[in-house]
């Protein structure tokens, strides 16, 4: 009895997917729990509201089913494969730990499912472990550090000293930002890499910058650690003389305000801030705030162009998981972040960079974008691909 | 490397201020554990708990008022375990304490994660003790000299209280041989609740103080309970001594490994525990010979 209720159910549902072909069911794999659920909620909200303020544009509708990744790649793992086997879906998006993302690259890339990546930075993934069916909407983690280099070194800062915490992510962005400052003339006067969330007190490190000689210091921290290290930065005086510089997620909008005044004046670059201004940034930014009641992140951002991204594919024609890959890799549009288009040799973003200062506004703090740098198309970085195929 | 006095001094004080951090957890760790033999894993979770609740009284009532209630509230959820959870555990081994204890920690950062979110808290240093102090040629921040105060002058109650009052000499009995207390009097059971409580408003007061230094994340308390236990073995269970002697060793190796050696920084204090477990089993300075 219960077998044929279930096959009934089952026939029951592959007519139904047979008969609206423009049905996407999409699978999205966060961390809705763990150390990075914070980012998984804020992409979620993101993806839920470009597919509201977008999905007319399209005939396709939508289902979503959500998995927790729990920030654990066995885990992730186990989720993507009830994702693409059971649920059976067209399109995986979100994935927000490069380690999680390492870990399912095998799975999708060789069951052929679309992943639109909306967070994980690994270099690699867009690298010599590209996939024709990896997309990342996000960023690469050398992508938002690189122009940094040239840039700091145009304003006239010579010696640098860095810190990061001692991961694959910080070791890329870091790399990224000395190859260009020390390109341009610049000297890494003194570098070093913390345990990774191990580190809460940063002090013996900020001692060792201050009596570097160095003119600045240049870091990547995101997260818990990005609010202590900027605090204790700033109770230790340095800001003053010795300017603090680094990758956007330091003083990301999501916790900007947790950091309080020692957050002002810290200039960073990143890919997206809620004060970019164009016009579609102020659409993104008014319904964020309409839904969640405060401006969005860099995270929201990479969520809701997801779903944009997404979106434009099935404006495209595509319908299935093969043609959703194809169509996803030729994606371009003008977003909140400027224009975007997807790298054809890497299937990662293309987009510029923001350089942008904290500064204390009416309420609250704010950023103050200093400079767009223009986009840079990552190096293929051993990617080999076949081209898209029509 | 810098042959600067002023550099070293105040890597000193770095170490001294983590120092004192991880003896206010660690010491009421230790006693809860040489009086009564419970291993109590989720002490890290009450210090969490503590910076929780610290920031969400200083959001009210401003940081000093944080600062008494923190430890208050946290040694509350105490009572609450004692009489749940730990009280009918007491004589069903170490292993199911473990275990228990270990889950309640799960539980503890998933109700942290449902009522104060996801996203980490800050609470700021006190007018009071913003900006830096100069002395010794060098300039450091006034928060961190209070944390240092602040461990030594709990380090201080908690030494006369253990060695000069007549419930310090009950306590040290107690830890010595319960049995025997209880035959000479002692209603060790009730003395157990309190050396938890006490226990317990310490990690609260240890996250209150903790707060304005670091980010409060909900699992801030994992974080702290491996340092915290290394601190422990290092020292010895149960002793005053070998949480002094255990944090400031942790705190020094920590620091000035860091510095010296940073790419051993974080293997040397395993290193090193591994060596005291081998050398010295019991730790440096047990409370039973």
């Amino acid at each position: 009895m219960k077998t044929t209720t279930l096959a009934a159910i089952g026939l029951a549902t592959t007519i139904a997917t047979t008969a609206t072909a423009e049905d996407i069911k999409i699978g999205l794999l966060l961390p809705y729990s763990g150390v990075y659920a914070a980012l998984g909620n804020e992409i979620d909200a993101g993806f839920a509201l470009g597919l509201e303020q977008f999905g007319g544009e399209t005939d396709a509708t939508f289902e979503i089913v959500r998995e927790d990744t729990e920030v654990k790649p066995p885990v992730a793992l186990g989720k993507a494969k009830k994702l693409i086997l059971q649920e059976n879906v067209d399109v995986i998006a979100g994935i927000v730990s490069s380690g999680v993302l390492g870990a399912v690259r095998d799975m999708v890339h060789g069951a052929g499912v679309p992943l639109i990546v909306s967070n994980a930075g690994n270099d690699e993934a867009t690298g010599a472990d590209c996939s024709p069916f990896i997309t990342r909407m996000s960023f690469s983690n050398g992508q938002v550090n690189r122009p940094m280099g040239t840039w700091m070194y145009e304003q006239g800062v010579r010696k640098v000293y860095t810190l990061a915490p001692d991961y694959a992510a910080g070791r890329q962005m870091i790399e990224a930002f000395e190859a260009t400052f020390t390109a341009a003339g610049g000297e890494i006067v003194g570098q070093d890499f913390t345990p990774f969330q191990k580190t809460q007190d940063f002090g013996p490190y900020l001692t060792q910058a201050k009596s570097s000689g160095a003119d600045a210091v240049y870091v990547f921290y995101a997260g818990g650690e990005a609010i202590s290290f900027v605090k204790q930065y700033d109770s230790f005086g340095l800001k003053a003389e010795l300017p603090l510089y680094g990758s956007g997620f330091l003083t990301s909008s999501l916790y900007v305000n947790a950091q309080g005044p020692a957050a002002e004046g810290v200039i960073a670059a990143s890919h997206y801030v809620p004060t970019i201004e164009n016009d579609a940034n102020v659409v993104f930014v008014d319904g964020f705030t309409a839904k969640i009641g405060r401006a969005p992140s860099e995270f929201a951002v990479q969520g809701y162009d997801a779903a944009r991204a997404l979106i434009e594919a099935t404006k495209a024609g595509a319908t299935d998981r093969a043609s959703l890959a194809a169509a996803l890799r030729q994606v371009t549009f003008d977003g909140p972040r400027g224009t975007l288009s997807i790298d054809p040799a890497t299937n990662n973003i293309v987009q510029p960079i923001y350089v942008y200062e904290t500064v204390a506004g009416a309420d609250g703090l704010t950023q103050k974008v200093l400079a767009q740098l223009p986009s840079e198309a990552d190096p293929a970085n051993g990617c080999v691909m076949d081209p898209v195929s029509n | 490397m810098t042959t600067d006095l002023g550099f070293w001094t105040l890597q000193a004080l770095n170490a001294l201020q983590l120092s004192m951090l991880l003896f206010l957890l660690s010491v009421g760790l230790t006693v809860i554990f040489g009086l009564m033999h419970f291993v109590n894993l989720a002490h890290g979770a009450l210090y969490a708990l503590g910076a929780y609740f610290a920031a969400s009284f200083a959001a009210i009532w401003g940081y000093w008022a944080a600062f008494l209630l923190a430890p208050v509230a946290v040694a509350g959820v105490g009572v609450l375990l004692y009489s749940g959870f730990i009280q009918r555990m007491r004589k069903s081994g170490p292993m199911a304490q473990v275990l228990v204890t270990f889950g309640l920690i799960f539980v503890l950062l998933d109700l942290t994660r449902i009522v104060w979110g996801d996203l980490p808290l800050a609470i700021e240093v006190p007018a009071m003790l913003g900006g830096r102090l100069a002395f010794l040629g060098v300039e450091y921040p006034t928060y961190r000299l209070f944390i240092i105060v602040l461990g030594l002058v709990v380090l201080a109650g908690l030494a006369f209280v253990l060695g000069r009052t007549q419930i310090g000499a009950m306590i040290r009995a107690g830890v010595d041989n319960d049995e025997m207390a209880a035959c000479l009097g002692i209603n060790v059971e009730r003395l157990f609740f309190c050396v938890f409580c006490v226990g317990c408003a310490l990690a609260g007061l240890a996250g209150a103080v903790a707060a304005p230094l670091l980010s409060v994340s909900p699992d801030m308390g994992l974080q702290i309970l491996i340092p915290t236990l290394i601190v422990i073995v290092i020292g010895g269970l149960g002793s005053l001594k070998g949480a002094v002697a255990g944090s400031l060793i942790y705190g020094f190796v920590q620091t000035f490994g860091a510095v010296l050696a940073p790419q051993l920084s974080s293997v040397l204090i395993y290193a090193l525990l591994a060596a005291v477990l081998v050398i010295k089993p019991v730790g440096l300075f047990p409370a039973k010979g």
